[in-house]
């Protein structure tokens, strides 16, 4: 006998796997195969969230920007090394700017620890701000006239030319060195000055990635990123796209592995009771902000390795193609739909949601056609030029309406959380 | 017709009932005190009175009218006043907004209500214009007190009006609360000064975990030697 | 001098305006806070769309304003106003209240908000475009250029008739909430619910009504400062984008739940975004025959691109030091 719940996921399962296979067959097998891949991609990042806000109540409104991050150091890491580079003199001046940034840092934090010595706080202070303004005016003059003939002399530094799996690491500790800094100033704060936070950071990383143009050639991008498998050219799109799904399938069932375990251990079972405030932080203290903050971190590096991971596959670091649309709130979407703090859950909307997703485009500019064929041939009325442009605005309004909506009516996702039972 | 009836009333905060049957009638001519041991559900009571528990079984009638689960507002509509036992006023109003806060369903004027309230607790008066959070303990639980009195209530809801106050101020806030019943106000109080309180009573009810001990008037519960010995420490 | 006219236009009266427009967002963010305890992100979008309305109105009735001799727009800003306050109710309505009836956390609130942030901003889209607008359609923005009575002054200040309308708004707007906070039952009362909203209750005050005029409040404010700002510049349906940090930064410097503090707090956020960018160097050509290093021609602290970490930074140093704000908000 089947329980009620369980035939519940078996249906939603086979109408994913129905979902899937109507995808395939309407668009191409190769075509499949790659929303497949990205969707296993955004499924490593949903998997993040679902920790960050399924299992600890944190939420993180800047996905975005550590998704970014991860494709930037995926780019940095693995791109092929620019030769116009590092065969002229820049990367030597580079260094000194670098080394003057150093210098500049260690002065300023012994300046701020001159305390220590008992100079007073009185004096301390204010030199400490002003030897910071000098040091920040000292630095970036340094680095503009270097950074500016990068620019022009060699378009970017370049990447480091080093494997792939390197590139993703990278992308996944930068993720969770930025979230250590968010989290340590937020976490033992309400939760909602989190989010502010984090939706600022994403938007700041944005603007640094789009603008330092010697590190990431900002707006111009960067293509070919290499592939941890052999590429199209050598067995086929469809070949070589299924390889890259094993890989990110390898690495979900390994994080599907550690996240089970967590969940059900002890550490798990202390993030629920914070999260429900069956701990209270001040009976806990600085214990409970510890734990939320490790969470934090965590959720922030597995979203920094799927935005590695998707960068290398769609091949492209373009700074500007990561909108809070779809690398915030879609993923989001997946998490809060497949049920926060169900991995299984998180997994199923994050493929569910995403094919939704590549196919609501085609969809919703065919019924624009549709509409606007009509209008001009009942009414006479000529669509505006830029109908299409607005008609996928429609995809932004259906998101936030599912938001709401789940949160209203469903606050617990198709596949509700399994509290394991203790005695 | 008694004011307020009580019956077997079961309540508590979503889990477990904290509330097993409680029973209490109050008279308009009352001063019904209520005491117990810590967490027995003294303001647990209180709270389910004035609507803001939900009661899941028992009823409570308010001169012959069912008003179980009644929102606040309508309770105070039918002239109830609860004074809460922390955080019971606005800290970041003045004296005199407290006091207005307390009328805002009157839509009538209650300017004599203002200097009737002065009168009452005069070393208010001066300070009416000074934020109610700069106040000393004592002038706070009279803020707290003229709040609830400035709709004129027939039943005033008190839970520890004295609570951390001195044996003079105390004495002097019995002597208000027996001013108030004078006038016409039922009065059902909680109070830990049970001694004190019981003798100002003409009923008492000796709450313990969550259902009634003894209920009896204020004087034979302190003559009882069972109560003073179990409930009022010898 | 021409240096220090440089500066008075492009620090003082831009921080004035910017500041401004930040004041009025970060009031109705830190009201609805304060009473209903969640941070109401689609408020950037409730500007917009307050612009939006005023846009409409002008394109239907485009000659109402050069017949009375003000920006049309700016006549519809009462209608315009009202129409955000009563989307703001509905907005309510339909997606906090019934969350708000369940008793969830506030975070969840939060998450709808954003929600609603999209649905706002696919509408917007939807129905405008994506380009910008003017909102000058049958009148021209009156700028005035002030010459100065200095000999060495040849350039004038610049003011346009947008700022100084956006100035008397942002008066009018303080004293009357001043007012309505100090004077009124409703202004009391929610004063009252923003300082302990059990007593609220117990004491019968109803808190919906209080809640309702919040978002009244709210929407209004929120309509006026999106519609001066896009006068001032242009009507753009990302003008949220732009606003959402700087104005949770000015309510949380302020000292979130203080209508006071959040005023200060969007003219420090306004001023520190405008002095940042600001290229130094001007002030200091003059003297550049004294100075020991050689002149930069760019020395702003903050390239422009990068405006929006000034906000930003300020919002974190301020959670680090003083999470209550600069006025003593609520500790959350
Ligand atoms: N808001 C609440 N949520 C959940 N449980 C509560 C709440 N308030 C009180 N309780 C529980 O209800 C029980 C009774 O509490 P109540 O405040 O009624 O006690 P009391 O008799 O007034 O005690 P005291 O003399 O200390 O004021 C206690 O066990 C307490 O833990
Ligand atoms: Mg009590």
């Amino acid at each position: 006998m089947l329980s009620n719940t369980a035939l519940k996921e078996m249906i939603l399962i086979v109408a994913l796997v129905a979902a899937m296979l109507l995808l395939v067959s309407v668009m191409g097998s190769a075509y499949g195969v790659r929303v497949l891949v990205e969707a296993s991609c955004y499924a490593i990042i949903a998997l993040g969230l679902t920790i960050q806000w399924g299992y600890a109540g944190l939420f993180n409104a800047g996905i975005m920007g550590f998704v970014a991050l991860g494709g930037f150091s995926a780019m940095l890491m693995t791109f092929p090394t620019n030769p116009r580079f590092w065969e002229s003199d820049l990367p030597g001046e580079l260094g000194t700017a670098f080394l003057k940034l150093i210098v500049g840092v260690l002065l300023v934090v012994a300046a701020s620890q001159l305390h220590r010595l008992k100079v007073p706080r009185k004096i301390q202070i204010p030199f400490t701000m002003i030897l910071g303004a000098v040091v920040y005016f000292w630095v970036i003059n340094s680095f503009a006239p270097v950074t500016g003939s990068i620019v022009r002399e060699a378009g970017f530094i370049g990447g480091f030319g080093l494997p792939v799996w390197v590139g993703w690491t990278v992308g996944g500790i930068l993720a969770g060195t930025v979230a250590y800094f968010i989290g340590h100033i937020c976490l033992g704060l309400r939760s909602d000055y989190l989010a502010i936070a984090t939706l600022g950071v994403a938007e700041i990383i944005k603007a640094f990635l789009k603008n330092f143009e010697w590190m990431t050639r900002g707006t111009l991008t960067v293509s070919p990123l290499p592939w941890p498998v052999p590429g199209a050219g050598e067995v086929g799109f469809i070949m070589a796209r299924a390889l890259y799904l094993s890989v990110t399938a390898v690495m979900i069932a390994v994080i599907f592995f550690l996240l089970h375990r967590a969940y059900n251990g002890p550490w798990g079972r202390m993030m629920r009771a914070i999260r429900d405030n069956e701990i209270s932080s001040s009976a806990m203290g600085k214990d409970v902000n510890k734990r939320r903050l490790e969470v934090f971190i965590f959720g922030c590096i597995l979203m920094g390795i799927g935005g590695a991971a998707l960068a290398t596959f769609n091949g492209i670091f373009d700074p500007n193609g990561y909108l809070p649309l779809n690398h915030t709130f879609l993923i989001w979407v997946m998490v809060i739909l497949g049920g926060p703090g169900n991995n299984i859950g998180t997994l199923f909307g994050a493929v569910l949601v995403y094919v939704v997703w590549v196919m609501s485009e085609p969809a919703a500019l065919a019924l624009l056609n549709a509409i606007s064929y009509l209008g001009d041939l009942w009414f006479a009325w000529e669509a505006p030029s830029d109908f299409s442009s607005r008609a996928l605005q429609a995809r932004v309004f259906s998101i936030g309406l599912i938001i709401t909506l789940v949160l209203r009516y469903a606050p617990k996702g198709l596949f509700p959380e399994k509290v394991p039972q203790h005695k | 017709m008694a004011l307020l009836e009580a019956t077997n009333v079961h309540g508590g905060y979503g889990g477990m009932n904290i509330l097993n049957g409680v029973n209490m009638t109050i008279d308009q001519s009352d001063i019904g005190v209520i005491v117990g041991p810590n967490g027995a559900g003294k303001s647990t009571m209180l709270k389910a009175i004035f609507g803001l528990l939900h009661v899941n079984e028992g009823s409570i009638l308010l001169r012959g009218e069912e008003i179980t689960n009644a929102e606040p507002t309508v309770l105070v509509g039918k002239k109830m006043a609860f004074v809460p036992q922390e955080k019971n006023i606005f800290p970041s109003l003045s004296v005199q907004e407290n006091l207005e806060m307390g009328a805002f369903s009157r839509k009538d004027d209650f300017a004599h209500m203002l200097d009737q309230v002065y009168s009452f607790f005069p070393p208010l008066a001066d300070k009416r214009n000074q934020p109610a959070g700069e106040l000393s303990g004592g002038q706070r639980q009279m803020v707290a007190m003229g709040r609830a009195l400035m709709i004129e209530p027939s039943l005033l809801l008190l839970d520890e009006p004295t609570a951390g106050l001195s044996p003079l101020y105390m004495a002097e806030i019995f002597e208000r609360i027996i001013t108030i019943n004078k006038a016409g106000v039922g009065i059902l109080m909680v109070e830990q000064h049970a001694k004190q309180a019981l003798q100002i009573a003409s009923k008492g009810f000796v709450l313990a975990a969550g259902q009634n001990r003894f209920t009896d008037t204020g004087e034979n519960l302190l003559n009882d030697p069972e109560v003073a010995k179990a409930f009022l420490g010898g | 001098m021409n240096e220090l006219v440089f500066f008075l236009n492009n620090v003082v009266i831009s921080g004035l305006v910017i500041g401004s427009i930040y004041a009025l967002g970060a009031v109705g963010i830190t009201l609805i806070f304060s009473i209903l305890r969640f941070a109401h992100f689609a408020h950037a979008d409730m500007m917009t769309l307050g612009a939006f309305f005023a846009f409409f109105l002008t394109a239907m009735f485009p000659a109402v304003g050069p017949a009375i001799g003000l920006p049309t727009a700016f006549v519809m800003l009462p209608i315009a106003m009202a129409l955000t306050a009563v989307t703001a109710i509905y907005l309510d309505k339909g997606f906090y209240k019934p969350l708000r009836k369940h008793n969830v956390k506030p975070i969840v609130i939060v998450m709808a908000s954003l929600g609603v942030t999209l649905m706002l901003q696919g509408l917007i889209r939807m129905f405008m475009g994506t380009s910008a607008r003017s909102m000058y359609i049958d009148d021209r923005k009156d700028i005035y250029r002030i010459d100065l009575p200095f000999e060495l002054a040849s350039r004038p200040l610049v003011i346009t008739d947008p700022q100084i309308l956006l100035f008397v708004v942002l008066i009018v707007s303080v004293i009357s909430l001043h007012l309505f906070l100090t004077r009124t039952r409703l202004g009391k009362a929610m004063r009252a619910m923003s300082d302990n909203p059990d007593l609220a209750r117990v004491s019968g005050i109803n808190t919906d009504t209080v809640v309702k005029v919040t978002w009244v409040i709210a929407g209004c404010l929120a309509a006026a400062a999106g519609t001066m700002l896009s006068l001032d510049v242009t009507l753009k349906p990302d003008l949220s984008f732009h606003l959402l940090l700087p104005i949770f930064a000015a309510a949380i410097v302020g000292g979130v739940g203080h209508p006071y503090g959040a005023l200060a707090g969007g003219f420090v956020i306004g001023f520190a975004e405008t002095l940042s960018v600001f290229n130094w160097a001007v002030l200091l050509r003059p003297f550049r025959d004294y100075l020991w290093f050689d002149l930069p021609s760019s020395l702003a602290i903050v390239p422009t691109e990068f405006k929006i970490t000034v906000p930003f930074f300020i919002l974190l140093a301020i959670l680090v030091w003083r999470p209550t704000g600069l006025f003593k908000g609520k500790v959350l």
